[in-house]
């Protein structure tokens, strides 16, 4: 029985969140009284106070660059930016300090900043609303940037985001908030403490729990996405499953830090890669992760490394959006075309 | 509804709520130009806007700190024009405002300046050396924030002011006393933080000054250019928090103001806009030619409002400044501007793989190798040289 949504556990993670570390403090738009416009904040400003919790002026830079000075004055600020594109009056404030703070005082002041940011399409929302921005802020030294694709992950990622001491630009797509899975909280919650407390020991700043996740293994080709599209990836490779082809898919979980040791020895494996994103694919996540596999995998290819991207246009309007989003069809299309004859012609030559 | 009415300190002047948020009529000036003491007709003292002359004792450090100024400001233009600093924005002409928006505050207060306050930073307490980190141009920023409650020179402009607001609501989270001093200039109204930083502060009744340095100038774009208020003070009124101005060339009424804003701000008043009528009397940096957007004449008159002669014939004439003092002070001031000599003029050993080190809390796997790649390219070219 599924009982968990992705938006509770997101919830539930800033509650506990804000319970453990009375300088956590959640503001943006709406996140107070109305629990912001996904709920994501639901119920903290009632259970914390207007202290802790709060609605600001409508205004993204403000918001940004007030979490710089109380991360300056020792807070650990969470701000919602309120849809992706609605995030770009703040791109200043994150580029210029959010980002360059510690190494501009090298360490002395870090910026322990979670930023959220609903993001990505497949919701009909209309313009301005649908934005896939990760790469701008991936390109952006000083920013980690996560994605969770899981509602286990939603819950533990975002727990870890808050307890970074560097900035973390937590990245929530949209069209998962409603997903669900058969989680228990309690059960969640003890995983959290214990893989908290073993990187404690580690001493690694839970920098070890940066690691890709195999959302789905095969032998054959390996599908590497990140947030939205992994549902998406590990449709396809069901489907590619039925046809006779072994498909793995490696969720990246963190696109900076990137786990590249994941994913090499995925496609070492396979010999076969396709990058599937949202985002228009020029100059983006996907062109990265397509670079480092040629380079790191080239002796294991079989195929060059193919993308499955959104078209390079501006976001479609919600009726035009499916032609534009990675789909399952599209992903298949990638995957036979990636040169699976080569074998049986070697041994036909 | 009420209109934010109830908590306004106006009631204690004995004012309106309007008086209260205007900024007075005429800028607030205590000493003349030639260093006279102005009476109270001369002041020509509105309601609400009586500053009292600060204490002769309160005047004098201050002095120091703005003949010091001066000097810094002289000697990092030199060194500017020697190559052994990158780039310098002097803040000749301004020092008085410099000087007043640091020693204004209160030890746990917070400061923070633009790229052009360094001698507000140094009056805060920050060794000239390290402040001019950023300008020798062997990092992006040399003092510890934390260390002097002094945050980072801010470049990208009027961005430090949100950032001013965030300490201001950290510390109030924290149930600390702290009273929050954010300096820009006239340009730097124009930017959207402006707005942003003042409404948010007004919306949270928090304790920050927003100090605005009305040098005339951004770059070459004059003040007509930036805004067509009445005054930069009477922006205030639209947020709803107070605002003044004051000649920015007068020490003690730069006192007097900031620290009423200060005390007040510590009594749980707040925020409050005070702008500075001064200017910049050099280029905007060595890299710019002032003589191509302004006139020699202007120039001229503003240097008969020069702060240090102002306040160096006032305190003279109190008898406050005698020859001994004086000659103690530029001997300060002298020793300062050699130890900036001595640390510019010494070649700072660098290390190129520091550049990976403060990036992350840890270091990911791919600036490590990048870290890795440059140590070996770094060891191949020693074993060339050698």
């Amino acid at each position: 029985m599924a009982n968990l949504t992705f938006a509770a556990a997101l919830n539930a993670a800033l509650a506990d969140e804000m319970a453990a570390d009375d300088l956590v403090v959640v503001f943006g738009e709406d996140v107070g009284t109305l629990g912001g416009v996904f709920r994501i904040t639901d119920g903290l400003t009632q259970r914390f106070g207007d202290d802790r919790c709060f609605d600001t002026p409508l205004a993204e830079s403000g918001i940004a660059g007030m979490a710089v000075g109380m991360a300056l004055g020792g807070a650990r600020p969470v701000i919602e930016m309120q849809f992706d594109a609605f995030a770009y009056p703040a791109f200043e404030q994150i580029a210029s300090h959010v980002a360059k703070m510690r190494n501009r005082t090298k360490g002395a002041t870090p910026m322990p900043i979670t930023i959220r940011i609903p993001y990505g399409g497949g919701i009909g929302g209309v313009e301005h609303h649908c934005d896939s921005s990760e790469s701008y802020y991936a390109h952006t030294p000083g920013l980690k940037v996560y994605t969770p694709a899981t509602v286990a992950d939603a819950y533990l990622m975002l727990r870890w985001a808050v307890r970074s001491d560097d900035p973390v630009v937590f990245m929530e797509p949209k069209k998962l908030y409603w997903s669900k899975a058969d989680l228990d909280l309690d059960e969640l919650r003890a995983e959290f403490e214990a893989r908290w407390a073993e990187a404690e020991k580690a001493e690694t700043d839970a920098e070890g729990w940066a690691r890709a996740a195999v959302a789905r293994t095969g032998t054959d080709v390996t599908l590497v996405s990140y947030g939205p599209s992994v549902p998406t990836c590990v449709a396809a490779a069901k489907a590619a499953e039925e046809e006779g082809c072994s498909v793995e898919v490696v969720d990246l979980r963190t696109i900076n830090p990137l786990d590249e040791a994941t994913i090499v020895r995925s496609v070492t494996k396979t010999g076969r890669a396709v990058v599937v994103a949202e985002p228009q694919g020029f100059a983006s996540v996907a062109s990265e992760l397509v670079a480092r596999i040629q380079k790191e995998c080239f002796h294991s290819l079989a195929a060059p490394v193919l993308r499955v991207t959104g078209w390079d246009i501006p976001y479609p309007a919600p009726k035009l959006e499916e032609h534009h989003l990675p789909n399952v069809d599209r992903i298949l299309d990638a995957i036979d075309d990636l040169n699976w004859d080569l074998d049986s012609e070697e041994a036909d030559a | 509804m009420s209109h934010n009415t109830a908590s306004a300190p106006h009631d204690s002047f004995g004012i309106t709520l309007e008086e209260y948020l205007l900024p007075a009529t005429r800028r607030i000036q205590l000493v003349a130009e030639d260093g006279t003491a102005l009476s109270p007709e001369e002041q020509d003292v509105e309601p609400g806007h009586e500053y009292p002359m600060p204490s002769d004792e309160a005047l004098l450090e201050a002095y120091r700190h703005l003949v010091i100024g001066r000097r810094v400001n002289d000697q990092a233009y030199a060194l500017v024009r020697q190559g052994r600093m990158a780039v310098y924005p002097s803040s000749h002409g301004q020092e008085a405002s410099e000087v007043a928006a640091a020693v204004c505050l209160r030890k746990d207060d917070w400061l923070f300046p633009t790229y052009r306050d360094t001698v507000a930073v140094m009056s805060r307490g920050v060794p000239a050396t390290e402040v001019m980190v950023a300008y020798q141009g062997t990092w992006h920023q040399g003092y510890d924030p934390q260390e002097y409650k002094v945050s980072v020179q801010s470049t990208p402009l009027t961005t430090q002011l949100l950032h001013a607001v965030g300490l201001a609501k950290a510390a109030r989270l924290r149930g600390e006393d702290v009273t929050v001093l954010a300096m820009v200039g006239d340009g730097g109204t124009s930017e959207g933080d402006f707005h942003e930083a003042l409404n948010f502060a007004a919306v949270f009744k928090l304790p920050v000054i927003f100090f605005v340095q009305n040098n005339k100038y951004a770059i070459s774009v004059p003040l007509a250019r930036q805004s067509a208020a009445p005054s930069l003070a009477h922006k205030a009124v639209g947020y709803g928090l107070a605002g003044e101005r004051v000649d920015g060339n007068d020490l003690a009424a730069l006192l007097a103001v900031l620290g009423r804003a200060v005390e007040l701000c510590h009594n749980g008043g707040g925020p409050f806009l005070v702008e500075a009528d001064t200017y910049r009397m050099q280029s905007h940096t060595n890299a710019d030619d002032a003589t191509r957007y302004r006139e020699d004449a202007e120039v001229k008159e503003w240097e008969a409002r020069d702060p240090l002669r102002r306040m160096s014939a006032f305190l003279t004439d109190r008898g406050v400044l005698t020859d001994e003092v004086a000659e103690s002070i530029t001997a300060d001031a002298e020793q300062v501007a050699a130890s900036l000599r001595d640390a510019m003029n010494t070649d700072v050993e660098l290390d190129p793989l520091e550049l990976f080190d403060h990036v992350y809390t840890v270091q990911t796997p791919q600036l490590a190798a990048q870290r890795a790649q440059l140590a070996e390219e770094l060891s191949r070219s020693e074993t060339k040289e050698a």
